[in-house]
């Protein structure tokens, strides 16, 4: 996995040929004459590298995995996954792949369904919750002054609402709630202390000469912060949107279990939450929990393991070349 | 010409801010082209946050910087890109002024975006190679590397060079060899001596006295954001009026002499202050504090011209302009 055949870089239109024709390294220079005159850029450097890292295959692999499968699931299965079409309580078989709950609903039917909610609301909510925090963090870090006050009282004033507490006003007046509201509502709550962490982040970054050498070089604020001090810190930028992604699946997980979720739509916090209420882990229905509980793990786990790839693949310093 | 009037610097700090603290208290002095000024002082003394404000990195509270008769700060949008057009500066750690994620090159994208567009990219790189040709450097060695791939004089050269590309008459360069090796060192110093040659004019920020000595024609001495002296290099360092120029340059340690040959007094030098029965040279000469004088146009900066373009400052000046060691100089 780890020694991709280098034609694959080389497919990619940014790689540098060397004098001969030959595949080179991004960033060595070629023995015996002046580099090439067009060197490979940015994003193709990071594409190369990305794919040559194992951490960054393996996480990409499992998410791809249940993409696809939230993608194709319900073309397998077309219907209504709560359909109750099956044997009562089956454990897992050909005809059944994830057995049936004791309703004789197909379990793999609610199972794909579910991931496309989760990734939904994974995506959407930290999605949101991504672009607040980011613009809040980056215009009060870099701005300072009596903007940094402000930003930084509201970023404060939103850490200490109670998530939960909001929910169940929330609920009281909201008699159909879908996967999107619910989605809405994390990404609106869930953004402060990704905002907190950068603008401490971009603080350090912009007292920085390269800063100060990017203003002497008439580059405007906006570019600065993007250009020079946001990647800097993409790793850490990217780490905060996995952060985010997996903490909303994970707080739409637990709102569905507790029996604030959609009432409408599946997920797989609504799964677990079915597979409780009716007794699945006394009656030894481990196929009703099982599924939503390890694709919770595994999608959250796999995206930490990208993270921690992409580190090397965002900061040359951490290259092995 | 790049005048800098009474210019003063002050930080908020404290809680809610309740506290200032004077950086820079009324520095006045111009910087000509084709000439080399170095500003020297012990740590805290102003010197860099002097050099961030002609940057216009920082903002000035009292008093005015002018580039050729206009105010530095009301520059806005393209007034200020033709600013940094000729006035650039070169900083202390050649590491942290480059972007460490970006190749070193990186410096020269930047400039390339804002001020040659329309260059096309022969034009572009012939300019290029030119400028690194004039500090030394093999553009084969050092574009398209990243940061630390580079070593520090390489990388202090490429951001000279970066102030060569554009049409820089007035370079600050902010101890940009305190971080080198002894032998890339003079390599530095001496192209600063050639860029002189050129026309541009360098304020060179340092605390060692050789290095102001080596390169400069006029010398600037601060201390605690004031200037103490300041007058042709030769005079300031052949006849300091200052008693802490005197210190300053008692202290240097020579190549024959050892630590034991020296004064005690001398040795404990970093923590010079005016001795009680100090003779105060400003208030001799300028008996009312400056409030009403006009010395050579530097009213109430504090200097006194003691002899032509030679100026000194009060030993101990205190909030109000009096003399902290008047008792002495009044006897």
């Amino acid at each position: 996995m780890t020694t991709r055949a280098p034609s694959a870089g080389a497919q990619t239109p940014d790689v540098v040929q060397g004098p001969q024709g030959v595949p080179t390294v991004p960033g060595a220079v070629p023995v015996g004459g002046r580099p090439d005159p067009r060197p490979m850029s940015r994003r193709g450097e990071i594409l190369y590298f990305a794919l040559r890292t194992k951490k960054v295959i393996i996480g990409l692999t499992i998410i791809a995995v249940f993409l696809v499968l939230a993608l194709i699931g319900p073309i397998i299965r077309p219907g209504d996954p709560d359909a109750l079409i099956g044997p009562l309580g089956a454990s897992p078989s050909a005809d059944w792949w994830f057995g049936t709950t004791s309703f004789g609903q197909d379990i793999f039917a609610q199972f794909v369904y579910s991931l496309g909610s989760t990734f939904l609301v994974g995506a959407l909510g930290g999605g949101i919750a991504a672009i607040i925090g980011m613009t809040v963090g980056f215009v009060a870090g870099y701005r300072g002054g009596w903007i940094d006050e402000v930003l930084n009282m509201i970023t404060n004033v939103v850490l200490v609402i109670p998530t939960l507490a909001l929910l169940l006003v929330a609920a009281a007046y909201l008699s159909a709630r879908g996967v999107v509201v619910e989605a809405l509502f994390i990404g609106f709550t869930s953004w402060p202390w990704a905002a907190r962490a950068i603008r401490a982040q971009t603080f350090s970054l912009r007292s920085r000469e390269f800063v100060n050498l990017a203003r002497m070089s008439g580059v405007k604020g906006l570019r600065i912060v993007f250009g020079e001090i946001a990647p800097n810190m993409s790793s850490y930028l990217f780490l905060t949107f996995i952060l985010l992604f997996g903490g909303a699946i994970l707080i739409a997980a637990t709102l569905d279990f507790i029996g604030l979720g959609p009432t409408s739509g599946s997920s797989l916090g609504l799964m677990m939450y079915d597979a409780v209420a009716w007794s699945a882990l006394q009656l030894g229905l481990w196929w009703w929990f099982i599924p939503p509980g390890v694709a919770i793990t595994a999608i959250v786990g796999a995206l930490y393991i990208t993270n921690v790839g992409l580190d090397e693949v965002f900061n040359p310093k951490l290259r092995n070349t | 010409m790049l005048t800098l009037e009474r210019v003063s610097k002050t930080y908020k700090v404290g809680l809610f801010g309740g506290t200032d603290l004077a950086a820079v208290r009324d520095v006045s002095f111009s910087l000509q082209p084709g000439e080399v000024i170095s500003l020297i002082g012990e740590s805290g003394s102003g010197k860099s946050t002097i050099g961030k404000m002609i940057l216009r990195l920082l903002a000035v509270n009292g008093g005015a910087i002018t580039h050729d008769g206009t105010d530095i700060a009301t520059l806005r949008g393209s007034a200020l890109r033709s600013y940094y057009r000729t006035v650039q500066g070169v900083f202390q750690d050649p590491f942290s002024s480059f972007n460490p994620i970006f190749k070193a090159d990186h410096v020269f994208g930047l400039i390339r975006g804002v001020y040659f567009g329309s260059a096309s990219t022969a034009e572009w790189e012939r300019k290029l190679n030119d400028a690194l040709e004039a500090v030394t450097l093999d553009p084969g060695q050092v574009l398209h590397k990243y940061p630390h791939q580079l070593s520090g004089g390489q990388l202090q050269r490429l951001l000279i060079a970066r102030a060569l590309l554009l049409d820089t008459r007035y370079l600050v360069a902010d101890e940009i060899i305190s971080m080198l090796d002894a032998s890339t060192r003079i390599d530095v110093l001496n192209l600063l001596g050639d860029l002189k040659a050129r026309g541009l004019g360098i304020l060179f920020i340092t605390h060692d006295l050789s290095l102001g000595n080596y390169i400069s024609e006029r010398t600037v001495i601060l201390r605690r954001g004031r200037i103490v002296e300041m007058g042709a290099t030769a005079a300031v360092f052949g006849q300091p009026l200052h008693p802490y120029t005197r210190m300053l340059i008692a202290s240097v340690p020579r190549l024959h002499e050892k630590w034991g040959q020296i004064d005690a007094g001398v040795r404990a030098g970093s923590g010079w202050a005016p001795a009680p029965g100090e003779r105060c040279l400003f208030h001799a000469a300028v008996p009312d504090g400056g409030a009403a004088a006009d010395l050579a146009g530097l009213a109430g900066s504090g200097l006194a011209e003691l002899e032509a373009g030679h100026f000194v400052g009060c030993v101990a000046p205190t909030a109000d302009g009096t003399c902290g060691g008047r008792s002495a100089s009044a006897a």
